[in-house]
C-alpha cells in the first residue's frame, strides 16, 4: 500500500472511532479544518509510526508544521525516501 | 494589601483596555463603572465563592470583580464534571455561588447565588468590606476527582515583574482558559500591567481564534507546546505577529521552539517551568529545550534542587497547601515541592523526560494512569491491566494501555474495552491502543512498576 492510501485509509479509521464524518479528501484539504482535533491528529501520527515505521516529526528539529492533508503526505513521502536512500548507503 | 481593582485604578485609568471574548468585549473603564454581578457584589463580601461560569469572559470580570471581597475564590475550571462540585463544595467551605447558568444545581445546599452576566450595569464603586482574597485553583486527581489547591493573591502574582511585558500597547492573548494556573498567570499579566486581552473560548477552531487574536493586534501570546503545534498548523498561524511567545505546561521540545523561531522570527520565544501546586519555577529565554544547570546555583526568588531524579521548587509562587486533604502535604521540611517531574544533566543542562509517578502528560492536561485502568478492569474478560505513556511529536504524550485477561481474546475484546472507555473517559484519556500481555511488572510491594516516559 502507498503512503497515500496508508495515510488516508487511518485517516478514515480514526474519524470512524470518534465517529466523526470527513470532507473530501483532497491534498488542499486544511488538516484542521477535517473534522478532526489535533488529539485525533496525534493518534494519526502514533499510528503511521506503527506501521511505516516513520516518525517525520521526531526524526528532525527542524520541521514545518503541515496545514493541509497534501503537505502531510509529503512529509510521510519525504521521510520514506530519505529512509531508502540512508539503507541504500547502509546496504 | 493591593487587589486587582485597586491595580487598575479610577474607570479613567483604564480607557482603551478592553476584554474581548469569542462573542463579547467588555471595556475595563466600563466595569470599573458599573458590575457584572447585578450589584449583588456587597452580598458576597468576606463568602467562600465558586465561580462556575460557562463564559470565558464572564469569569474574567466576577474574578476583577471579586478579588479582595470574597474571603475566597473557588475556580472552577470549564470542564469540571458536576459529579464532583458537592465534594468542591464540602472542602472549599463554599457558602456562595456565582454562574451565568441557570440553578440548575439546588440540591447543592449553598445559601447564596448570584447571577454574572456580560450586561454590565451601573452599580460598580460601593463600598464593600474588603478581605485578602485566596485563591482556590483545580487541579486533577488520581481518581479523576480533582484535588484543590490553595494560593493567596501575593503568591499568584509574585512572578509577575513590574515594567515586564506591561506597556500600554501590550495585547495579551492565551490559548489556556484563565481558569487554570497557566492561563490565570497570563490574565492577571494583562489585567495588572496596563493592555488588554482577547480570551479563547472552547468551542471556536484554532484558526478563528488566530484570525480574533490577528485582528486585536495580539502582541504577547502563551499556550502549551501541543497549543502552538496546533496553530502552526493552521494556514491562520501568519496572521498574528506577536513580539512575545511563551510556552509551558509541557515539555517544550527543540522542534517546536525551532519552528516558532522561524514563523515568528521578530518574537522573542520563552518556555516557563511551572505547576499549579509549584507556581512559575523559571523562564528560559535562549531558544533551547531544558534548562540551564547553572540555574540550580542562582540564589533568587525561586530555589531549585534536583533530588532523586525530580526537580523540586520553593518560593513564595508555591501554594500554601492541599484543600480537604490536611494529612497530604504539598511541600517537604525544607518547603519544597517535588514537582514529580524527572530531569537529566547532559553536559551543562538539565532536560525533562517525564514524570515519576507516571503521571502522562496529554497537550497539558493530567491523565492518571490508575484512573483509566480502573475503567479497563470493569470489563469482565480483563484480569489487569496497565496504562502508560507513550511520546508523541504532537501532543507531547499519548495514553497506550496493556492488559492482561483471564481466558484467551477474542474478536471484539478491545473494541469493547474502548467502548467502555468512551462512556467514562474524557478523550484525551482514552487509551490510543489496548495490547494484550501475558503479563505485567509487579513490584515487591504489589504495586504495578511504573516508569517515567
Amino acid at each position: 500500500m502507498s503512503i497515500r492510501s496508508t495515510v488516508i485509509s487511518l485517516l478514515q479509521q480514526i474519524a470512524e472511532e470518534g465517529k466523526k464524518k470527513l470532507p473530501p479528501l483532497t491534498d488542499g484539504l486544511v488538516l484542521l479544518d477535517s473534522g478532526l482535533d489535533s488529539l485525533a491528529i496525534a493518534v494519526l501520527v502514533a499510528r503511521l509510526e506503527e506501521t511505516l515505521g516513520l516518525d517525520p516529526f521526531t526524526d528532525s528539529d527542524d520541521i514545518s508544521y503541515p496545514v493541509t492533508l497534501g503537505d502531510f503526505i509529503s512529509l510521510y513521502e519525504k521521510a520514506a525516501k530519505s529512509r531508502e536512500h540512508d539503507s541504500g548507503h547502509a546496504g | 494589601m493591593n487587589t486587582i481593582r485597586d491595580t487598575l485604578g479610577n474607570a479613567s485609568d483604564c480607557l482603551g483596555r478592553f476584554l474581548w471574548g469569542a462573542n463579547a468585549s467588555v471595556a475595563l473603564s466600563d466595569l470599573l463603572r458599573g458590575t457584572s454581578l447585578g450589584g449583588r457584589l456587597r452580598e458576597l463580601a468576606g463568602r467562600s465563592v465558586l465561580l462556575a461560569t460557562q463564559d470565558h469572559l464572564t469569569a474574567a470580570l466576577a474574578l476583577i470583580e471579586l478579588d479582595g471581597i470574597a474571603r475566597r475564590l473557588v475556580v472552577c475550571p470549564p470542564d469540571l464534571s458536576s459529579e464532583h462540585l458537592p465534594a468542591v463544595i464540602a472542602k472549599a467551605g463554599v457558602d456562595a455561588i456565582v454562574s451565568d447558568r441557570d440553578p440548575h444545581d439546588q440540591g447543592l445546599g449553598v445559601p447564596l447565588r448570584v447571577f454574572c452576566s456580560l450586561d454590565i450595569t451601573p452599580g460598580g464603586g460601593v463600598p464593600v468590606d474588603r478581605h485578602a482574597t485566596d485563591w482556590v485553583l483545580l487541579t486533577s486527581g488520581t481518581t479523576g476527582a480533582p484535588k484543590l489547591i490553595l494560593h493567596t493573591f501575593a503568591g499568584l502574582t509574585a512572578p509577575i515583574k513590574s515594567g515586564q511585558h506591561q506597556g500600554a500597547d501590550v495585547v495579551w492573548g492565551t490559548f489556556y482558559d484563565i481558569r487554570r494556573y497557566g492561563g490565570l498567570q497570563i490574565f492577571l499579566r494583562a489585567v495588572l500591567g496596563r493592555g488588554s486581552m482577547v480570551l479563547s473560548s472552547a468551542d471556536e477552531l484554532p484558526g478563528d481564534y488566530l484570525l480574533r487574536l490577528g485582528a486585536h493586534g495580539v502582541t504577547h501570546i502563551s499556550g502549551t507546546p501541543s497549543h502552538w503545534r496546533r496553530a502552526l498548523m493552521s494556514p491562520c498561524a501568519s496572521t498574528i505577529a506577536p513580539r512575545y511567545v511563551r510556552l509551558s505546561g509541557e515539555i517544550a521540545d527543540q522542534a517546536i521552539l525551532n519552528s516558532l523561531r522561524a514563523v515568528y522570527p521578530q518574537a522573542g520565544i520563552g518556555h516557563a517551568y511551572a505547576s499549579t501546586e509549584a507556581g512559575v519555577g523559571f523562564e528560559v529565554n535562549d531558544g533551547l529545550e531544558g534548562f540551564p544547570a547553572s540555574m540550580l546555583a542562582l540564589r533568587g526568588d525561586v530555589d531549585m534542587k534536583v533530588e532523586d531524579g525530580s526537580l523540586r521548587l520553593r518560593s513564595a509562587r508555591t501554594a500554601l497547601r492541599y484543600l480537604g486533604e490536611e494529612n497530604s502535604a504539598l511541600t517537604d521540611d525544607e518547603g519544597f515541592v517535588d514537582t514529580g517531574d524527572i530531569v537529566e544533566l547532559r553536559r551543562d543542562r538539565y532536560y525533562f523526560l517525564g514524570r515519576r509517578t507516571g503521571v502522562i502528560n496529554v497537550g497539558g492536561l493530567k491523565v492518571y494512569p490508575e484512573e483509566v485502568e480502573a475503567v479497563i478492569n470493569r470489563h469482565p474478560a480483563v484480569r489487569m491491566s496497565a496504562v502508560r505513556s507513550r511520546r508523541n511529536p504532537i501532543m507531547g504524550a499519548l495514553v497506550v494501555a496493556e492488559v492482561v485477561l483471564k481466558a484467551e481474546p477474542f474478536a471484539d475484546l478491545t473494541r469493547e474495552i474502548l467502548q467502555l472507555c468512551h462512556e467514562s473517559l474524557a478523550p484525551h484519556k482514552i487509551p490510543t491502543t489496548i495490547r494484550v500481555v501475558p503479563a505485567l511488572d509487579v513490584a515487591a510491594a504489589g504495586k504495578l512498576t511504573r516508569h517515567h516516559a
